[in-house]
């Protein structure tokens, strides 16, 4: 073991290197998996903040109904789809139901300007569909409905954008499109879903909105539906589905023309995704394993030379076959398991760093396999040369090129 | 497990090669012929010069000697013992117990200390770290690198290192002194150094073979043997040279009964061969 040491500090740069390749290999896997854990955790969270009772309906605009031209009529959801869908003998399964209309334009407060792409016009079913609670203030409620009020509930993203640090958006006065607004409350905060940003909105009352922005077209943006229950979710989707083809008089085999989606089916897609993320970064880090590994290979192989010249003057001094096996081994294995431990250390410490939009999860099967796989990366390589080394008579590793 | 006697010429000679031939890549189109039947026997206590042209086999020969490369054809003989019987481990032991070998280019190992190459046989020998450190110590003394052993082998010149790899050739307390051109890389100083090194040495009694190529060292030897294209050209007995310098052979005696149960191990096959 003294001996080992010894070849370890003899050795410095080739040490060095070796330890660098185990360490990162046996990091990388650590970290890449802990990412990925991470991400797949945070998509599942950020699912799940949707509502998984919550169904949205939306309009198709590129289906191929449009191009084949069987219907004249623009695609769009209207009064009596709502209606339809309303109707608790068709639909069951539904306990809720709240159509949107949707514009994007200019916010303006004191001189500032945002452009906004979703000014919403909406209900306080709409946010009881999407359940979501406000940080302050107070949602939309029916005599704002009722009253045409001109009054907006803001999303998070707009506030930064549009105030200044410090200022309460609650109380102020904006104005979109020229129609001012008092904002009366402030939804809280719920981070991107990984498609969208879902902070970037600002809610009015649905009659305020058809009234002085989009006009009375008879076409919603979005309608909001609850499912009763989380049980009763598939035969929501199947009842929507069902209503808006005779709705829309679809025929047997048209495509629909309307899209329905749930936070659910979205969650099984988004565990889907990031299972092969999670894959794809458990490959990466099987990669950088094995170009760790390929590294350490590379320095026992440049050295092989000159450590076959060392192993033949100690055979002649008269080491045992033994000897050198036993040093050449512990010396690997120190310097792989050295490695590997600061590996680990710098895996697990940067893991556990919490990122501005994710926080990694250290696994420890990772740790283990990480170390475990670049310590016997660098054991092989590290004794297998030095064992066949060993082999030669002393001449012939002296004499070794 | 006998005691070292006076070598006499009743005494089987401690090394014999008996026909031996050594083939460089046999078989094969680069086929080197390079031993051609060289029988020699070299008593205890001798100290023996192999002279040769570059190329005629010497260090071939040596290798064979110090068990370091095995012989094509024939026998090689320790103490009477064919080292062809004996085992990979059983050589090890005969490597480190029994022979000490100078290469030509040093052959230290790089970046270690003067001191931790002299105490590598002593750590194969299985010897106690106090006592490794000690007889590594005195061998340096030996050789005149008392105030060096700290140094690393790559800071020494290349007189001191040939002085180091002669103090780890002698740590183990060896019974029988292999060198190849020791004095090839040194100059007049340096040589006359080494010289008197291998004087001592053979004065305590241990058998010395040295190659050269300098009538001047050969002139040091008791003996001459001359090899040429593989065979034994020549071999003569020279007149003694000198007498061991007095102030000299207090320090080889120290240093001999410091080694003394080492010496006896060694000289005894009987210990390594079951
Ligand atoms: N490993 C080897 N492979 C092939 N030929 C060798 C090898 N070592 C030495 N030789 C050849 O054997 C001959 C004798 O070499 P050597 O014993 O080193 O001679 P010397 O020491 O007398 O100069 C030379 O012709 C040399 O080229
Ligand atoms: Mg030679």
């Amino acid at each position: 073991m003294r001996v080992a040491l010894r070849g370890i500090l003899a050795n410095r740069m080739r040490s060095a290197l070796t330890m660098l390749g185990i360490l990162i290999g046996t990091a990388a896997v650590i970290l890449l998996v802990a990412v990925g854990t991470g991400i797949s955790n945070q998509v599942q969270v950020q699912i799940k903040n949707l509502g998984t009772n919550a169904i949205y309906i939306l309009p198709e605009r590129n289906t191929s109904a449009q191009n084949r031209g069987t219907s004249a009529r623009r695609i769009r959801l209207t009064k009596a789809d709502v209606k339809a869908l309303s109707d608790k003998t068709r639909a069951p399964s539904i306990d809720l139901v709240a159509p949107t209309v949707g514009s994007s334009g200019t916010v303006t407060w004191q001189g500032n300007t945002y452009a906004l792409q979703n000014f919403i016009g909406g209900s306080p079913e709409f946010g009881d569909i999407r359940n979501t609670p406000v940080a302050e203030g107070r949602f939309l409620n029916e005599e704002d409905i009722a009253s045409h009020a001109k009054v907006a509930v803001i999303g998070q993203t707009v506030v930064d954008h549009l105030f200044g640090k410090g200022i309460d958006p609650v109380g102020q006065q904006v104005e979109f499109n020229g129609v001012r607004f008092r904002i009366v409350g402030l939804q809280v905060k719920k981070g991107s879903n990984g498609f969208q940003d879902q902070d970037d909105f600002m809610f009015a009352p649905i009659s305020t909105v058809i009234d002085n922005i989009v006009g009375n077209v008879d076409s919603y943006t979005i309608i909001g539906a609850r499912a009763a229950n989380k049980d009763m979710l598939p035969e929501a989707m199947v009842e929507i589905r069902t209503i808006l083809s005779q709705t829309h008089a679809l025929k047997p085999g048209d495509p629909p023309d309307f899209i329905v989606f749930n936070a659910a089916a979205l969650l099984a897609a988004g565990k889907a995704a990031a299972k092969q993320f999670q894959l794809l970064l458990g490959f990466v880090a099987a990669i950088s394993l094995l170009i760790g590994g390929i590294g350490v290979m590379n320095i026992m192989l440049v050295t092989v030379t000159e450590r076959t010249r060392e192993i033949g003057i100690r055979k002649a001094l008269g080491a045992q076959r033994t000897d050198i096996v036993t040093q050449f081994l512990s010396e690997a294995m120190l310097l792989a398991s050295l490695g590997g431990l600061i590996g680990v250390a710098v895996g697990v410490g940067v893991g556990h760093l919490k990122s501005a939009t994710m926080q990694p999860v250290v696994s420890p099967g990772s740790v283990v396999l990480s170390f475990g796989v670049s310590v016997l990366i660098g054991i092989f390589f590290g004794a297998y040369p030095a064992s066949r080394a060993a082999a030669l008579t002393p001449m012939e590793a002296l004499r070794y090129e | 497990m006998t005691a070292l006697p006076a070598a006499g010429p009743a005494e089987k000679p401690v090394l014999l090669l008996d026909r031996l031939h050594k083939k460089y890549n046999p078989g094969s189109q680069l086929e080197v012929h390079v031993l051609k039947g060289v029988s020699l026997a070299v008593e205890r206590g001798d100290y023996v010069a192999i002279m040769g042209h570059s190329g005629s086999g010497k260090s071939t020969m040596l290798n064979i000697l110090g068990c370091l490369d095995v012989p094509t054809e024939g026998r090689y003989l320790i103490d009477g013992v064919d080292v062809s019987s004996l085992s990979e481990a059983q050589l090890a032991d005969v490597r480190n117990q029994y022979l000490g070998f100078v290469f030509q280019s040093f052959n230290l190992v790089r970046r270690t200390s003067a001191l931790a190459n002299v105490e590598l046989p002593l750590v194969y020998a299985g010897v106690s770290r106090s006592e490794r450190r000690r007889r590594a110590q005195t061998a340096l003394e030996l050789v005149g690198l008392g105030d060096r052993t700290g140094h690393m082998s790559n800071e020494l010149s290349g007189g001191q290192q040939q002085r180091v790899a002669i103090a780890r050739a002698i740590a183990t307390g060896p019974a029988i002194i292999l060198a190849d051109e020791p004095t090839g890389n040194l100059d007049s100083q340096s040589t006359e150094e080494v010289l008197q090194i291998f004087g001592r040495l053979n004065a305590a009694g241990r058998t010395i073979v040295i190659i050269t190529h300098e009538d001047d060292v050969a002139s040091h030897a008791k003996r001459v043997v001359i090899l040429a294209d593989g065979r034994i050209a020549a071999d003569r007995r020279n007149a003694p040279l000198h007498s061991s310098p007095p102030g000299l052979v207090d320090l080889t005696a120290a240093e001999e009964t410091t080694e003394i149960s080492v010496t006896d191990a060694a000289t005894a096959p009987g210990v390594v061969v079951p």
